[in-house]
C-alpha cells in the first residue's frame, strides 16, 4: 500500500483526493502529493531499501503509487560515477556524475514515466499520452508498450532523428506537430480537457509523474553512503526535476534515513537560447518571463516552464545559483565529459557540464564541496549536434603504409614487446 | 462576438460547455464579459491586482497574450480566446 494522504495545491492550499488531477480547480495552482510521513518513517529503513529491486521501486514507500508489479523497464539506480579527471580539469575536489544515460530508454524520463503509468493503470486508464521534447516521448512509448497500453505521443516536428525513431518503433501513435514544444504542450493541455479518459503523463497525471524525479535524490544519497552532496547541478526544462530533487533530499531527512540534516545547494543549468529561469535569477525577480526558445538543447527548450517559479525558489532557498551557457559551450561540455570520463551525454548533459564548468570557474561551485552533476540523457539521442565536430581521424586504405602515413611524423615502429601483467 | 475555449476545470461555470461566445474588443473586456455572462470566472482567473493568475494562460489564436499586450491586446473579428491551465508539460 502507498502512504499518500492526498493532493494539495501549492498556491492556495486546497486539498483533493488522490485522483487524476494536476491543477487546483480553484486557482489553477499545481497539486503536490502529500504523504503520511510518520507512517513512512515507521516503515522505511535503509535495510528495506537495500533489499529492494535495483530500480526506482526500491524507494516505493516515498512514491505516490504502490504496485507489486509496476510498469517497469528497470528505470533508476543508475551509476553514480566518481569523476576525478573532470574535477581536475575544472579545479574541483570531490565530483560525481549521476549517469542517468544508463536508463532503459536513455534518459531520466524513465523514472517519471514508470511512476506515471503505474498510477495511470491503477486509476483505470488504458491510453497513455504526452507532450514531449523527445526523451519523454521515447519513454512513454516504451513503457506503454511494456504495459500493453495504447500510446499517443505529440512532439515538435523538428526533433532529432533518433528521438523520433526511438518513439515510433514501439508501435504507438506519434504526431509531429508544426510548432514549438510550448505549442505542443498547449495542444496537449487542451486535449486533456476533451479526452479525460486518456492519461496525459505530464498533464492530468503530472502530479504523480513529477514525483518520480525524487528518486534521483534518493539514489544519489544512498550511493554516497546515506550522505547528501553539498552542491548539485540540475538542468532546467520545466523546472520540475530540480524542484523534486530538492523535495527528495528533504524527505530523506524527514523520514529518518539520514544522520545529518541535509544542506544541499542546488544550482540550475539552462541553455542561453532558452533561459527564462536563469534570467529571472540574474535579475533578482520572481517573475518568469516566457521566451521563444532557440537552442540545440531541444530537450530543455521549454520557453514557458510550468515549474520555473518553484525551481527558482528552490535554488534561492538552497543558496545555489542558476546560469546559462551558449550552444558552443554545450558542445564543449559534451566533449569534455566524454573525453575525461567516458560518458556520452545528450545536449542537455552538455548544458549541465558547461554550467558546472562555468560556476566552478566563477568560484560559485567550490573545490571544498562534494558536487554531483545530473547527466540526464544519452548522447546517441542528439548526434546531430556533433555533426562536423567529431568524426574519424582519417579515412585510409587497409594497409600498414596508409596507417603510418595517416598517423604522421611521430609514428614509429618499435621493437618493444607488448605490456604483460606481472 | 469572440469565441472563448473553456478548460475542463471551469466548465462548472458554463453548464458544462467547452466553448462560449462573448462581446469584447480587447482580451480584458472579453474576459470581463465572460464573468458577466457566467458568474465566477473573474474570481478564478484574475489575481487580487486584477492581472491573470500566475498559472492561467490565455491565448489569442496561437499566441500567449503575455507575448502580446496582455489584457489590453485588441481582438479582431473571428479570433478565438483560449483559457488553458499553465501547469503542464516538462
Amino acid at each position: 500500500m502507498d502512504f499518500v494522504s492526498g493532493l494539495r495545491c501549492r498556491e492556495c492550499g486546497r486539498t483533493y483526493p488522490a485522483e487524476a488531477l494536476h491543477v487546483c480547480d480553484y486557482c489553477f495552482g499545481p497539486l503536490e502529493v502529500t504523504y503520511d510521513y510518520q507512517r513512512v518513517a515507521a516503515t522505511m529503513s535503509r535495510e528495506r531499501i537495500e533489499a529492494g529491486p535495483r530500480t526506482i521501486w526500491r524507494y516505493a514507500d516515498l512514491l505516490p503509487v504502490s504496485d507489486a508489479a509496476p510498469v517497469d523497464l528497470g528505470a533508476g539506480f543508475t551509476p553514480l560515477v566518481r569523476a576525478d579527471r573532470l574535477a581536475a580539469e575544472l579545479g574541483l575536489g570531490e565530483l560525481w556524475i549521476k549517469d542517468d544515460t544508463a536508463n532503459p530508454t536513455g534518459s531520466f524520463k524513465d523514472r517519471v514515466v514508470s511512476v506515471a503509468l503505474t498510477k495511470a493503470r491503477q486509476l483505470g486508464f488504458k491510453i497513455a499520452a504526452c507532450a514531449s521534447t523527445g526523451n519523454l516521448a521515447n519513454s512513454v512509448a516504451a513503457h506503454a508498450a511494456r504495459a500493453g497500453m495504447e500510446s499517443v505521443v505529440l512532439i515538435p516536428h523538428d526533433l532529432e532523428t533518433a528521438k523520433v525513431t526511438m518513439t515510433s518503433v514501439y508501435g504507438g501513435r506519434v504526431f509531429a506537430v508544426e510548432g514549438s514544444y510550448d505549442d505542443v504542450n498547449r495542444l496537449c493541455a487542451e486535449l486533456a480537457s476533451e479526452q479525460p479518459t486518456w492519461a496525459f503523463v505530464n498533464v492530468n497525471v503530472r502530479t504523480y509523474y513529477a514525483e518520480g524525479s525524487k528518486t534521483l535524490a534518493f539514489g544519489v544519497a544512498e550511493q554516497l553512503g546515506w550522505r547528501t552532496p553539498d552542491h548539485v547541478v540540475v538542468p532546467i526544462g520545466s523546472g520540475s526535476q530540480l524542484t523534486k530533487v530538492a523535495k527528495g533530499f528533504a524527505e530523506l531527512w524527514q523520514v529518518g534515513l539520514l544522520d545529518e540534516e541535509p544542506s544541499v545547494r542546488i544550482s540550475g543549468a539552462q541553455a542561453e537560447g532558452c533561459s527564462p529561469v536563469a534570467t529571472a535569477f540574474a535579475e533578482g525577480t520572481d517573475a518568469i518571463r516566457p521566451v521563444k526558445p532557440a537552442t540545440i538543447a531541444k530537450s530543455l527548450a521549454i520557453g514557458n516552464p510550468a515549474d520555473g517559479w518553484y525551481a527558482l525558489d528552490a535554488i534561492r532557498k538552497s543558496g545555489g545559483s542558476c546560469a546559462s551557457v551558449t550552444d558552443a559551450e554545450v558542445i564543449e561540455g559534451i566533449l569534455l565529459l566524454a573525453r575525461t570520463e567516458g560518458i556520452f551525454a545528450e545536449t542537455a548533459g552538455g548544458v549541465t557540464i558547461a554550467t558546472l564548468a562555468k560556476l566552478a570557474g566563477e568560484g560559485v561551485i567550490r573545490p571544498d564541496e562534494r558536487v554531483v552533476a545530473m547527466v540526464t540523457g544519452h548522447g546517441l539521442k542528439t548526434v546531430e549536434a556533433l555533426s562536423g565536430t567529431v568524426g574519424p581521424t582519417a579515412t585510409i586504405a587497409p594497409t600498414l603504409d596508409a596507417f603510418a602515413a595517416a598517423m604522421g611524423a611521430e609514428y614509429e615502429l618499435t621493437d618493444e614487446p607488448a605490456p604483460r601483467s606481472a | 462576438m469572440v469565441k472563448v475555449r473553456v478548460p475542463a476545470q471551469l466548465r462548472t461555470l458554463t453548464g458544462g460547455s467547452g466553448e462560449v461566445s462573448v462581446e469584447g474588443s480587447t482580451v480584458g473586456e472579453a474576459l470581463k464579459a465572460l464573468d458577466a455572462a457566467h458568474a465566477g470566472f473573474a474570481d478564478r482567473i484574475f489575481d487580487e491586482a486584477g492581472g491573470l493568475r500566475r498559472f492561467v494562460n490565455v491565448f489569442l489564436d496561437d499566441e500567449d497574450v503575455r507575448f502580446l499586450d496582455g489584457l489590453a491586446t485588441p481582438i479582431a473579428a473571428g479570433q478565438t480566446l483560449s483559457i488553458v491551465p499553465a501547469v503542464a508539460g516538462g
